[in-house]
């Protein structure tokens, strides 16, 4: 495999509250390659959304990254001061977020957000940025690019709104783009366009994305690899296939049993009981122990780091061949 | 089986006309949008009958029409063989709105925060006048709670003390509180994560095999209606484009509309596979399109699509409204 395009290294992001340090996320490991999609699931609260904007460098304030590195390139991002941080933003990394309409400003035409975006990237005159605005909306399907080019953002529909944020995240092609739950707020129909579209720019512009959602349909579809979170760390990570087909960590079966499918007719669905722990209640040892099936003594007192099981990586003692769990 | 629910071209017209001085001086006309438009179905007792569809199809608006939160513009609604909008009004309604209960889509703004999860689940109770002495109602509440999977020590707490999956169980609970035959979900699991999703499908399921409940359930995710109904409808901007039972309609779906919607989900069965790609978007409901609403993205449309609004009519044993199903211009195996 050539270089990564991104790498994150045992990433820590905290918390400081007045009771105490929260951990939002610990000994967070992975990387992208150019071209490649790698979705990043998990259930609310799980931190897949704060390792986006670890990356893209806008963890808002009091979080902070306390340990661990972040190399775009081979080149570290994460302790670069803001304005170099802004230069990178939009130029090297685009992001995506999950609802269109506050992603545009409401009060300028859509043309002009697009120029602007364009002409601070790249040194482009006025016609020519136009040019290009016209060309990349034209590239995410909005039919009649000239014509819309000058409308405002509230006469898009949903599906036509974040094919512009699609477009402006394009704008300056960014090496890699970070999507966060980018067709959660739209219908079915309209999701599998941009799904599809995601995945030609992916393919086309060599870009690397981090796709992140709760939902494991977009993630079956789309992404290459997937790594699964929980409670702040990565439980699984794997090819994509093996990890919906032949998972190993439990919190990965249990989530997969528990989508409802098209294919199985299952009468009941399989269901983790409990609930994911709070930030200022994660349980020492692995952080699934209260809710696993398989659980056993090690793992109430030791965390597991990711071990290579059959076909993917999981943070399961069960892995261990030492461990002295039953799988 | 019988009939538990019964719609008759049930439709609700909503005035969303300007203001009355934009109408007189920038001479705006009056406008309507007919969020439903003309359905008709019937839920057999103990089953569960799912409406799916993209926002703004009108499917919520159904649900509303039924519990009578909505009054028709037209049409009726039986409900056990009593037309329910005259009866609204009579000592009958009363003992019918018990006999029906909803529950809502997000568990957070449908509970009140300043409220116990007691008083909340006891609200019901309390108002139809079920329960009369404190001592039986919190020995009510608390064996409500056990059937939602909750304990009976949860009732002193506040909804902000639970996540979303328990709160979701606390709406369940009240809405139980009657003992209803008839419960309308609208979109009941569309805020939880998937693994608590499971659980609160799991308990919905639980109690109907336990009671006997009959469901409308309102979803536009058509994997979770695929798990929980015995009857899909689909609406199309207001309308009904086909009515069968799940097997029919998921094995061979007819209307264009529905083959669109199962090739759009993505399923984590089918991973990598090439979709078709679904072309256009749901129109503006205040301006439908003639004919058939969905004739501008259907590729079997042609002039009569355009002209002529297709009924929902009789199919080798299902309902669909398409011109195209009808003269047999789409084969089955397509």
């Amino acid at each position: 495999m050539s270089q990564p395009l991104l790498e994150v290294k045992h990433l820590r992001v905290e918390f400081p509250t007045r009771r105490g340090t929260l951990v939002a996320l610990e000994d967070v490991n992975f990387d992208i390659a150019p071209g490649e999609i790698l979705g990043v699931v998990g259930e609310s609260g799980a931190g897949k959304s704060l390792t986006g904007s670890s990356i893209i460098g806008l963890l808002e304030p009091p979080g902070r990254i306390a340990a661990g590195e972040i190399r775009l390139e081979g080149e570290r991002i994460d302790n670069l001061p803001p304005d170099r941080m802004r230069a990178i933003r939009g130029r090297r990394i685009g992001a995506i977020f999950q609802d269109p309409l506050t992603s545009l400003n409401p009060l300028y035409t859509i043309g002009r957000q697009l120029v602007e975006t364009i002409q601070t990237h790249l040194p482009l005159n006025a016609s020519d940025a136009r040019a290009r605005a016209i060309a990349l909306l034209k590239e995410t399907g909005i039919p009649a690019a000239e014509a819309r080019f000058d409308q405002y953002p509230h006469q898009f529909s949903g599906g036509m709104r974040q094919r512009v944020v699609i477009a402006l995240a394009l704008a300056a092609e960014p090496k890699l783009i970070v999507a966060d739950e980018p067709t959660t707020a739209l219908d079915v129909s309209i999701q599998a366009q941009i799904i599809a579209l995601l995945k030609r720019t992916a393919r086309q512009h060599g870009a690397a994305v981090m796709l992140v959602t709760h939902d494991m349909g977009v993630i079956a579809e789309a992404s290459d690899r997937v790594a699964v979170m929980y409670a702040g760390r990565i439980a699984e990570i794997g090819p994509v296939q093996q990890v919906i087909h032949q998972p190993a960590h439990p919190y990965t079966v249990g989530l997969m049993g528990s989508i409802p499918s098209m294919e199985s007719s299952r009468e009941r669905l399989l269901q983790i009981d409990g609930a994911m722990p709070r930030l200022n209640a994660i349980p020492p040892g692995c952080a699934f122990n209260p809710r696993c099936p398989k659980v056993f003594e090690r793992c109430r007192h030791e965390r597991p780091d990711l071990l290579q099981g059959p076909a993917t990586r999981a943070a399961c003692w069960l892995l261990d061949p030492a461990g002295g769990g039953v799988r | 089986m019988t009939a538990l629910v019964e719609a008759f071209d049930l439709a609700k017209v909503f005035d969303v006309s300007p203001p009355w001085l934009n109408r007189v001086l920038e001479h705006k006309p009056r406008q309507y949008v007919r969020a439903v438009d003309g359905v008709s179905f019937t839920i057999r007792k103990g089953t569960t009958l799912a409406l799916v569809g993209e926002s703004g199809c009108g499917k919520s608006t159904v649900a509303r029409l039924l519990v009578g939160l909505y009054e028709p513009t037209r049409g009726q609604v039986r409900f056990d063989g009593l037309e329910t909008q005259t009866a609204w009004h009579t000592a009958e309604g009363r003992a019918l709105r018990r006999r029906m209960q909803m529950i809502f889509q997000d568990p957070y703004a449908s509970l009140n925060p300043r409220w116990t999860v007691r008083d909340i689940v006891a609200e019901p109770l309390r108002e139809h006048a079920l329960v009369s002495d404190s001592a039986a109602l919190t020995e009510r509440v608390s064996e409500l709670l056990r059937q939602v999977g909750l304990a009976a020590a949860d009732m002193v707490k506040f909804p902000h003390q639970f996540s979303g999956g328990q709160r979701q169980r606390i709406s369940i609970a009240r809405a139980l509180a009657t003992q209803p035959e008839f419960l309308v979900c609208d979109e009941p699991t569309s805020a939880l994560d998937v693994s608590v999703q499971a659980q609160v499908l799991n308990i919905m399921k639980d109690l109907q095999r336990q009671r006997g409940l009959t469901y409308l359930f309102i979803s536009h995710n058509l994997a979770v209606v695929r798990h929980v109904s015995d009857d899909v409808g689909v609406m199309y901007l207001g309308r009904l484009v086909e009515l069968a039972d799940k097997s029919t309609l998921f094995a061979s779906p007819r209307h264009p509309y529905t083959r669109m919607l199962l090739d759009a989900i993505p399923d984590i069965g089918m991973t990598g596979r090439a979709r078709t790609p679904v072309q256009g978007e749901v129109p503006n409901p205040l301006s439908p399109p003639s004919g058939c609403a969905f004739h501008p993205r259907c590729p079997h449309a042609n002039e009569r699509c355009k002209v002529e609004r297709p009924a929902l009519l009789e199919f080798k044993g299902i309902r669909v409204a398409c011109h195209a199903v009808m003269e047999g211009r789409i084969d089955a195996a397509a």
